[in-house]
């Protein structure tokens, strides 16, 4: 909307995808609990969460997919699709922790009239670890 | 045919390729932004009415990842994991169409595959769950391919 239109033409191969910076509440997921109906306690209930062997709550692997998937809505505006979304829950990620969502596009093609980007996506902690690396499919508009 | 000594349940093979019931969800605009607010993204395209009126989309759209909070239906007992330990290892996604309010958007999951790993934890393994998108219609809006660990 007020963002600038990111098109296809000025991306290239290794450039970055602008980062995201995330910190989780408890307060977030128990939100997230709610709205996306994943009601496992480890997510809420340190109790329940210490009796199955973590050192606390820990964050839904599927909020940090989401992330993911903003980091991509985000840097593409509206006027970009995303069109795949991949992570894999590596590690797990804890709330009231810096955490940051990046990316790196890795090829820069066409499809018929398509003009596409694929990119490799993670979620880093503070200590720099990829807790969470995916990839994704992103589709710009070109210029006139 | 099963290998020796695999933990893998053979009722669980047999059961590779079943579905579920299909479910079919109403999109209210109001979930939407509760799930936008819930995942911290304040893109007005899911929650602001005038803005996303404006926009390209003509109106609200739903984030990616909303169709996590579309449960799917359950698969039968001979379908799920005999063991009680399970963790979500991660969601392929592919994206066809926007989720907008009002959509009636039919569910369905079948279970894809099951393979034994050797891990850090011992046997385990992994099941992996495909999930469709329907809407009314009868278009596919998305799929998630999902894989569970269990051991």
């Amino acid at each position: 909307m007020s963002k600038e239109t990111l098109y296809w033409d000025d991306v290239e191969e290794a450039s970055e995808v602008t980062p995201l910076p995330k910190n989780a509440s408890s307060q977030l997921l128990v939100k997230y609990a709610g709205a996306s109906g994943d009601f496992y306690q480890i997510h809420y209930d340190v109790e329940f969460a210490k009796n199955n062997n973590l050192p606390g709550i820990i964050i839904h692997g599927a909020l940090k997919n989401a992330w993911l998937g903003q980091l991509m809505t985000d840097w593409i505006g509206e006027t970009g699709m995303l069109r795949k979304l991949s992570c894999q829950y590596r590690a797990m990620d804890v709330p009231n922790e810096d955490l940051i969502c990046k990316g790196i596009v890795t090829k820069k093609y066409q499809d018929g009239d398509h003009h596409l980007l694929d990119c490799d996506i993670w979620l880093e902690n503070s200590k720099g670890d990829r807790t969470t690396p995916g990839t994704a499919t992103v589709e710009l508009p070109i210029k006139d | 045919m099963p290998e020796e000594n695999t933990i893998i349940p053979e009722s669980l093979l047999k059961a590779i390729g079943v579905e579920s019931d299909p479910i079919t969800y109403e999109i209210e605009k109001g979930h939407i932004a509760r799930f936008a607010e819930a995942i911290g993204d304040e893109n007005p395209l899911f929650s602001d009415e005038i803005k996303a009126r404006n926009s390209r989309y003509g109106g609200i759209i739903a984030p990616p990842t909303f169709y996590r909070a579309l449960r799917p239906g359950s698969l039968p007992e001979s379908a799920e994991s005999p063991f009680t330990r399970n963790l979500d290892a991660g969601s392929d996604w592919e994206f066809f169409e926007p989720i907008r309010p009002g959509d009636r958007i039919t569910v369905t999951i079948k279970l894809a595959d099951v393979v034994e790993r050797e891990g850090r934890l011992g046997k385990m393994i992994i099941i992996t769950r495909e999930t469709r998108y329907e809407n009314q219609l009868g278009q596919i809006v998305a799929t998630q391919k999902t894989n569970g660990i269990s051991y």
